[in-house]
């Protein structure tokens, strides 16, 4: 199952998703590089191998869980001045155009 | 706006519950609402760059009893992060369980016996709160907003019920049961109005036997009243636009209560694409059958079961309303024990359901032995129904006391047997003509009689007997 | 200049004071730095203080710990409370952040001085440090090549001597890789014996804190401190960091060593693979059995690799986004401040890992590039099991080249890429890993030869790397 080659318009649909912009060059740029990335990952891609289950982590750890004890929390002062604009002992974001999904 | 004529209306639910735990999912920060905005926070329920996720072992257990108690098979599960940019969301993704979840595949008994199928009960995440300025409140038209992170990492169970419901009162009743479940459980406080239960619908509609239509989410419901408004309003735009020969649309709406409808949320110029992965800085929960078999032996007896438990001993049917009234309002207690110590069951769900479930908190607090004497007093005919609600208002103020002394000390006593049989008599031979009617079998000459006893007597007639003693005259 | 346990052992027997070789450390470190930039920040005042709390101890019979006096770098990617900690990214520059990583919590109870936050390439995503958004750092054996990376700075710190240990992290090299070009010992531990709790993420489920040194025993030190299970790290290992300062001198007599074919032959400079024959036969004539193993599902290493720590990279970073921390570039929406903010604040190298990583996670290309690259990590796992019935350890080399010049790789992110191919498997299995310097190269810069073990395999790897570093020329520089 061959993955056809990667476009420029994908990886432009790519950036929005990861709200990042590019300028038409560096689309051109990125597009290349991302291609032989992924051209090099063909030999991944290629691999017959329904059969085996995949490794998501190197652990093979279960039940790790913490008793619910409450733990000091942050001082506001400090949290609220590391921020990049506060009102109202909130953090400050533009205009939303929709809501959350 | 359209009836639903012809038309059959399908729901599904997804209902939020925050979990009552001392602290968050990930985190040791208070589970608290209402607190000043960003004052629970530390550097994981902030997303603060280096900072790790650690599960709170109160949260799984509270998701295992919500399982438990809605009939699921508890299972290995794992988190997943679900990606989008949020303001809310201050890692800008979501942990959530995804195609493990904890919970697969109960159901929940309504009161009139109607399951509704649980498809999955799931632990999540919750995001912190948004504020929007400059625009009556709402996102739209708004010039910016303010996050307060607070709530940022309160444990959610998420309830997802199957498509299962035809009515908005069933949906209604389906949450409304799904919140006196969680609440008798520990899982929630049950407050919809603080938010810390949210419920969405899925709303469709069909010709019955049809495949099933087009759903629309709705969001923003806080209340049982707005969620059937919802619903119904939902399903009639939904019929106008198919008989205006219009598609539904598959979208997210949401609710706006003030004007009594749904608006469209925004149309999306790209698909959500969410890039779930299984999250890399937690691992799988796994209970043991010995955590499982701990979590459901120890579950408390359930709304349900308790509406069977108080409808036997008060002879009575488990959905009728007073029964419904007493376990919501935990008084079925109180009930139980009045029969259990040789008191009349009907009459005791009668008090419980109606003057103690007016004042429900002072129910809850009064001595059992207490409200089971005043219901024997009442129902062997020493007190009136009347007199029984005067003493039963002055027990519910103290938490107890003994009804016979205060009834005595208002000078209630049971009229005699002979003075009622005269005061009956004489009242018969002055209304000579209704009495006739009465004997012919007008009904409504029950009531007439039985007035102008009560009348005679200054209410101290036990209604009971007065009626016997009049169909006994009157050979009925 | 004295190593780690040396200093450690005079400050607490009261022959020289933690502020004297502070002093000294930070002397070096002034002279260099304007040539080498191997630092984001000299921590001057902080350290000088840390240094007379340690001869404070000292001086009232308290315990200063393991480490007394012993200054030391981090890698600016760990979070330090009070001090800056930037990631070499503009988007984090100015943050400090108000919380201490464990590690950092566990340097100070172990009397350990920090003196430094070392550079790196942004976000910890590079082989050069070239991708640092302040600059990069120069290889103090030749100022015009490359440290190797990410930890760059703390591998050229140790090096050039600014101070005698460093810790680093390790995502599929990032330890192993610099210590081999500057030539100093660099150790990846088994994921989870270190916690990475305040270690700012690049890849979740490979990201390793290890430490650098110039001894193979300061490197056992250094571990020793800062192993151990952490509460606050889910994937924390339990129990204790692993004993490995008992085995360095137990020799390698009877131990069972392969050589991994698949990461010694093509791609690999010959001089490269001739230092890693030289240390094998060294292996040989201390007693140990050196054979060829064969790891197959190496070869798919780097390619997995290249599209599991992007994706996780993708999502790890997406909270830097303008609203609560570091850079924010305003827009007149949410989506336009987003934007801007990310577009300004990361760097090339970081995008094209963003995105990359969120295409292979994307709907559609899951299966094909992410589930694919899963499966292959169990394929390396299994390989590693087999070949680990036979042999105790394996080794091949660190890198396949020597440190190269600056710009050599940058033009062609691939290339820079295939430096990681030797260090990439083990970190996609999980297991322990450890470069010592053996000998150089024609052109007179280090070499690295690795030792790789199975989980929690530490003991036994360092009984080897031991053995080697007993055995390598004392190098030119
Ligand atoms: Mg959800
Ligand atoms: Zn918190």
């Amino acid at each position: 199952m061959a993955v056809a080659q990667l476009t420029r318009e994908e990886v432009a649909h790519v950036a929005r998703l990861a709200r990042l912009e590019l300028s038409e060059d560096e689309l051109d740029t990125f597009t290349g590089q991302l291609a032989d990335v992924l051209d090099h990952a063909a030999d991944v891609e290629a691999l017959e191998i329904d059969d085996v289950p995949p490794t998501a982590h190197p652990l093979p750890l279960v039940n790790v869980l913490r008793e619910d004890v409450v733990m000091p929390s942050l001082d506001r002062v400090e949290v609220l001045a590391a921020a990049p604009h506060v009102e109202d002992g909130r953090f400050v974001v533009p205009r939303i155009l929709g809501e959350a999904p | 706006m359209s009836k639903l004529d012809g038309w059959e209306l399908v729901v599904g639910l997804e209902v939020h519950c925050e979990l009552r735990t001392a602290t968050k999912l990930f985190c040791g920060c208070p589970n608290m609402f209402g607190d000043v905005p960003n004052t629970n926070v530390c550097p994981v329920c902030l997303g603060l760059p280096g900072s790790l996720p650690v599960i709170n072992r109160q949260a799984v257990e509270l998701a295992m009893r919500i399982g438990a108690a809605l009939n699921c098979s508890i299972e290995p599960s794992t988190f997943h992060r679900k990606n989008y940019f949020y303001p809310d969301m201050p890692k800008d993704y979501q942990v959530s369980q995804y195609d493990e979840p904890i919970n697969v595949g109960g159901y929940l008994e309504l009161p009139d016996g109607f399951r509704v199928g649980i498809e999955r009960a799931h632990m999540e995440e919750d995001t912190g709160k948004t504020v929007h300025l400059g625009g009556q409140g709402r996102i739209h038209g708004s010039s910016h907003s303010l996050v307060d992170y607070n709530r940022s990492g309160v444990p959610l169970v998420e309830i997802v019920s199957a498509p299962d419901m035809r009515t908005s009162e069933q949906a209604r009743a389906y949450v409304a049961e799904l919140r006196a479940i969680l609440v008798a459980i520990g899982a929630s406080d049950g407050r919809m109005e603080e938010g810390s239960l949210r419920a969405d619908a899925n709303v469709s509609v069909r010709r019955p036997g049809e495949p099933l239509g087009t759903r629309c989410e709705i969001k923003n419901v806080n209340s049982l009243r707005s969620l059937g408004r919802a619903i119904e309003y939902e399903a009639a735009r939904q019929v106008d636009l198919i008989d205006a020969g219009e598609k539904v649309q598959q979208q997210t709406r949401h609710w706006d209560d003030a004007n009594g409808r749904t608006i469209t949320g925004r149309t999306k110029e790209e698909a959500e694409d969410y890039r779930y992965f299984l999250e890399p800085d937690l691992v799988p929960l796994a209970p043991d059958a010995g955590w499982v078999e701990r979590v459901r032996s120890a579950l408390p007896a359930l709304p349900a079961a308790r509406r069977q438990r108080v409808a036997s001993a008060a002879g009575a049917e488990p959905a009728s309303q007073a029964v419904v009234t007493v376990v919501d309002l935990e008084l079925d207690d109180l009930v139980c024990a009045a029969v259990a110590a040789g008191a009349d069951g009907r009459t005791a769900l009668a008090r419980a359901s109606n003057e103690v479930a007016a004042n429900a908190d002072a129910g809850r607090r009064l001595d059992a032995g207490a409200f089971a004497d005043l219901v024997k007093l009442e129902a062997g005919g020493a007190l009136t129904a009347t007199q029984a609600k005067t003493v039963l208002g002055e027990l519910l103020e103290a938490g107890g006391g003994d009804p016979a002394t205060i009834a005595a000390a208002r000078g209630f006593e049971a009229m005699d047997v002979s003075a009622l049989d005269a005061t009956i008599d004489e009242i018969i031979a002055a209304n000579s003509d209704e009495w006739a009617r009465y004997c012919e079998g007008d009904s409504k000459m029950q009531g007439f009689f039985v007035g102008l006893v009560m009348k005679a007597t200054q209410g101290k007639a036990d209604g009971k007997a007065v009626n016997a003693a009049l169909r006994e005259r009157g050979g009925r | 200049m004295s190593t780690a346990l040396e200093i450690a052992a005079a400050v607490r027997a009261g022959t020289t004071t933690a502020r004297k070789v502070v002093e000294e450390h930070l002397a070096v470190a002034s002279a260099r730095e304007g040539e080498l930039h191997a630092c984001n920040l000299l921590m001057t005042d902080d350290a000088l203080a840390a240094a007379d709390a340690v001869d404070e101890a000292v001086a009232r019979g308290d315990d200063p710990g393991p480490l007394a006096g012993v200054p030391i770098a981090l890698k600016d990617n760990m979070c330090t409370r009070g001090v800056p900690t930037t990631c070499s990214s503009k988007i984090l520059e100015g943050w400090t952040p108000p919380y201490n990583a464990t590690v950092v919590d566990r340097l100070r109870a172990a009397g350990a001085i920090v003196i430094a936050k070392t550079n790196l390439d942004e976000f910890a995503m590079g082989s050069s440090t070239e991708n640092s958004a302040f600059g990069p750092t120069r290889n103090p054996h030749d100022p015009s090549r490359v440290p190797g990376g990410s930890s760059g700075g703390s591998a050229a710190a140790v090096a050039a001597g600014y101070a005698p240990l460093a810790l680093g992290s390790d995502t599929g090299g990032s330890i192993r890789q610099p210590a081999a070009l500057c030539g100093v010992v660099g150790m990846k531990p088994t994921y989870g014996a270190v916690s990475r709790y305040g270690l700012i993420a690049f890849a979740s489920s490979l990201d390793q804190i290890g430490p650098f040194a110039t001894t193979v025993a300061d490197a056992a030190a250094l571990l020793e401190v800062i192993g151990g299970h952490d509460p606050l790290d889910t994937t924390s290992i339990a129990g204790p960091a692993p004993a490995v300062t008992a085995e360095l001198g137990r020799g390698v007599e009877g131990l069972r060593v392969g050589v991994v074919q698949e990461l010694s032959g093509e791609g690999i400079d010959p001089d490269v693979a001739a230092r890693v024959g030289e240390a094998s036969d060294a292996l040989t004539a201390a007693g140990a059995k050196v054979e060829d193993a064969s790891v197959p599902a190496c070869t798919f290493g780097l390619s997995a690799y290249y599209l599991i720590a992007p994706a996780e990279a993708s999502s790890n970073l997406a909270r830097f986004d303008g609203v609560r921390y570091g850079l924010r570039v305003d827009g007149e929406d949410i989506t336009e401040m987003y934007n801007r903010t990310r577009t300004a604040g990361f760097g090339a190298e970081v995008k094209r890992r963003i995105m990359l990583g969120t295409y292979a996670l994307s709907a559609g290309y899951y299966d094909a590039y992410y589930g694919k690259a899963l499966k292959v990590r169990t394929l390396i796992a299994r390989d590693f099991a087999a070949a680990y019935e036979q042999f105790d350890v394996l080794i091949s080399p660190t890198a396949p080249t020597t440190a190269f010049a600056f710009g050599a790789k940058t033009e062609n992110p691939l290339s820079m890429y295939l430096s990681d191919v030797c260090t990439i498997p083990s970190n996609l299995a999980g297991h322990p890993a450890i470069s010592g310097p053996f000998g150089t190269g024609d052109d007179g810069l280090p070499v690295g030869v690795q030792v790789l073990a199975p989980a929690l395999g530490e003991p036994v790897m360092f009984r080897v790397a031991a053995a080697i570093e007993a055995a390598a020329p004392r190098s030119a520089s």
